[in-house]
């Protein structure tokens, strides 16, 4: 990749030009970021990430010039805005910070209705966007649009943050660490969410963070800043993991590159198996002709919208009388993953199931299939088989063993 | 906790729909706690009435003690209060405004070690000095009760904008939201509880303190007092010391409804 410094490879819309940034904070001898030039396609997340001193957060600030820079441009969709109005340029972007920085003083909805009153809007179109905008980050506008921040839990706070910088619609959002602050099961789920509402929205997004991992999970591109917010590599996560640009980048991902690998890997990517099913109302004689017809010791019960609900082996039939229920006996059918989930999420699940498979469901919840801990392996190895045969054989060794 | 079901952490807040509905109360006392100051005031203020009606007053004391002397003397004290703690608003709030600015970061400490100088000096001893070298009456009084309690004001409308969240601050601001609307509708509002405990002080502070206008000319309920040590009358002493006392817990009481309805919701 000659062009894997600075600039995006293929030939999609750049939205932002950054050209020669450069900042130097009064009474510094040495610019906090120097030079950095950078075009971000648009509707792609591009993670800045680094070790912390690099600059990343300065960067990210220089965009809407909440710092303004010592010198360089800025190019918005073309538009030198390096000296229009900066708080008519910080409308048309979008600002998440780690702290959030919800208004204490006044409502959710007058939280999130902020930037469309400071643009003029008529007050019901305010009041559509904001339910809309709400509903949009998974919470209930009758419930919560007229409570104040202090009422809610960080996980809901930093949705109403999400809500809020999108609320007058913005082409551009900057997020500083937005998920930064909140425990690693609600963060894992508000990544989730916030892939998945990406997908539809499109916006471009520039992400800062100094976690590899939420880099590699989160990003379209990443740029990997060292010192002085020079890029070290800037590409996209696959590219980086399989290709570090040096040292630095190589010490950056860290050891772990394989199982890093698998955030990649989405289920929908993989072979899904499937397995003997058979509906709650079903009798136990059936579940037995089945498990003797199949090769598994258990089979799926699913309800009567193919939602699964247990797993029922030969055991837990001898165990309950003739008459039960399959919904009452057998083990719950956790590890449930959608097909958007990474396969790295998928392990997780299994591992805190402990089980060694994982049920696949559509977006409805019904059962699509299942992916076991031999397809993810089997996934590792060979993306290592392929990765090793682009590497130069002297570093191959170098790869985490299994 | 699958990823499945993503949504269920907003689903399961345990605070009850009706609950929230309701706006929150504002304040949180008791109706008893509302009643408590008037009703105590005013059981005071009729037992004092009965208790000189019960006495046969001099006329040195009857010229003293009437309705229109107690009204008049009254109302030249409430003047004072009123008029010296909006002049205190008008000086403090802003400057208290301007010296939390960045641009103002290197004068900020010797403009306070000015206003301290108006607190260091015991007031009695501001008013006397005012009478001698200015003048007697109305003004030098309110001038002194003013330089006696910007202090607290702009003291604590410092702190009060200073203690913004910063995070809060940062969010207005890459939104796109002015200086200046960041100053009126984030910073100020969320200062006003401190701000509003200061006017209080002030406020308290100067009820108590007008008093000394007596000794300047300035009339007030002081001057019930001063004649009572003077002509060696208890009664009249007696009369103006409650009626003072009254009318500063009375000011104290109302100043700290405002504050508690003026708390912005939300804090």
């Amino acid at each position: 990749m000659n062009d894997s410094r600075g600039s995006a490879p293929d030939a999609r819309k750049i939205k932002i030009r950054l050209e020669n940034l450069s900042k130097r904070f009064p009474g510094q001898s040495q610019d906090a970021v120097d030079s950095l030039s950078m075009e971000i396609p648009e509707g792609e997340i591009v993670i800045l990430v680094g070790p912390s001193g690099c600059g990343k957060t300065t960067t990210m600030k220089l965009i809407n010039r909440i710092i303004e820079p010592t010198s360089g441009r800025i190019f918005l969709d073309d538009e030198d805005v390096t000296k229009v109005n900066p708080d008519l340029l910080r409308r048309r972007i979008g600002y998440v910070i780690q702290q959030i920085g919800l208004f204490p003083h006044v409502t959710i909805a007058d939280n999130i209705a902020t930037v469309p009153k400071m643009l003029g809007w008529k007050k019901d179109r305010i009041n559509v966007r904001v339910d809309e905008l709400l509903e949009t980050v998974g919470m209930d506008p009758g419930n919560y649009r007229d409570r104040y921040p202090k009422e809610l839990s960080g996980g809901q706070r930093q949705r109403v943050g999400v809500a809020r910088a999108m609320s007058a619609d913005p082409d551009v959002m900057l997020m500083d660490e937005p998920f930064g602050a909140i425990d690693p099961i609600t963060r894992d789920r508000l990544q989730n969410e916030f892939l998945r509402l990406q997908e539809q929205i499109k916006k471009t997004i520039i992400f800062v963070t100094h976690d590899i991992d939420e880099a590699i999970k989160m990003g379209d591109r990443i740029a990997i800043l060292r010192e002085q917010s020079h890029i070290a590599q800037f590409d996209t996560p696959e590219r980086i993991l399989v290709n570090p640009a040096d040292d630095f980048v190589a010490d950056f991902i860290g050891r772990g590159a394989s199982l890093k690998r698998l955030s990649l890997s989405r289920v929908r990517d993989v072979e899904l198996h499937q397995w003997p099913t058979t509906q709650d109302g079903a009798s136990h004689d059936d579940v037995r002709r089945l498990l003797e017809a199949s090769d598994k010791t258990a089979v799926l019960v699913l309800d009567n919208q193919q939602r699964p609900l247990k797993w029922v082996n030969a055991e837990h039939l001898q165990r309950a009388g003739d008459g039960v229920a399959l919904s009452d006996i057998g083990l719950p059918a956790e590890a449930v993953v959608q097909p958007n989930a990474t396969l790295s999420d998928t392990l997780n699940e299994m591992l805190t199931a402990r089980y060694s498979t994982a049920i696949v469901v559509d977006s409805s919840n019904a059962y699509q299939g299942i992916v076991d801990i031999d397809t993810i392996n089997e996934t590792v190895r060979s993306m290592r088989r392929a990765e090793q045969a682009r590497l130069r054989p002297d570093e191959a060794d170098d790869e985490v063993g299994s | 906790m699958t990823v499945a079901a993503p949504s269920d952490e907003t689903g399961a807040t345990p605070i009850a729909h009706g609950a929230s509905t309701a706006p929150p109360r504002r304040g949180g006392r008791s109706l008893w706690g509302y009643l408590f100051m008037p009703v105590m005031l005013t059981s005071t203020l009729i037992a004092l009435y009965f208790y000189v009606q019960s006495r046969e007053l001099s006329p040195g004391e009857a010229n003293r003690i009437n309705s229109d002397a107690i009204l008049s003397a009254t109302w030249e004290q409430i003047e004072l209060t009123v008029v010296s703690t909006l002049l205190v608003l008008a000086i403090a709030i802003p400057m208290g405004i301007l010296l939390t600015r960045p641009f103002a970061r290197s004068i900020t400490p010797p403009a306070i070690a000015v206003f301290n100088i108006g607190q260091a000096i015991p007031s009695i001893g501001l008013i006397v000095l005012l009478a001698v070298v200015w003048d007697i009456g109305f003004r030098p009084m309110v001038v002194a009760l003013v330089a006696y309690t910007v202090l607290p004001v702009l003291r604590n409308t410092m702190v009060g904008l200073r203690q913004v969240d910063a995070s809060v601050i940062e969010a207005a601001r890459g939104m796109g939201m002015t200086k200046r609307a960041v100053l009126v509708r984030i910073e100020l509002p969320l200062s006003v509880p401190i701000i509003m405990a200061g006017l209080r002080t002030a406020l308290t502070i100067n009820v108590g303190t007008a008093t000394l206008g007596a000794l300047v000319g300035a009339g007030t309920l002081g001057k019930l007092i001063v004649a009572g040590i003077v002509q060696n009358r208890q009664l009249i002493l007696v009369v103006g010391a409650i009626l003072v006392a009254v009318l500063a817990l009375l000011v104290d009481y109302l100043a700290s409804i405002a504050e508690e309805q003026l708390r912005p919701r939300g804090l």
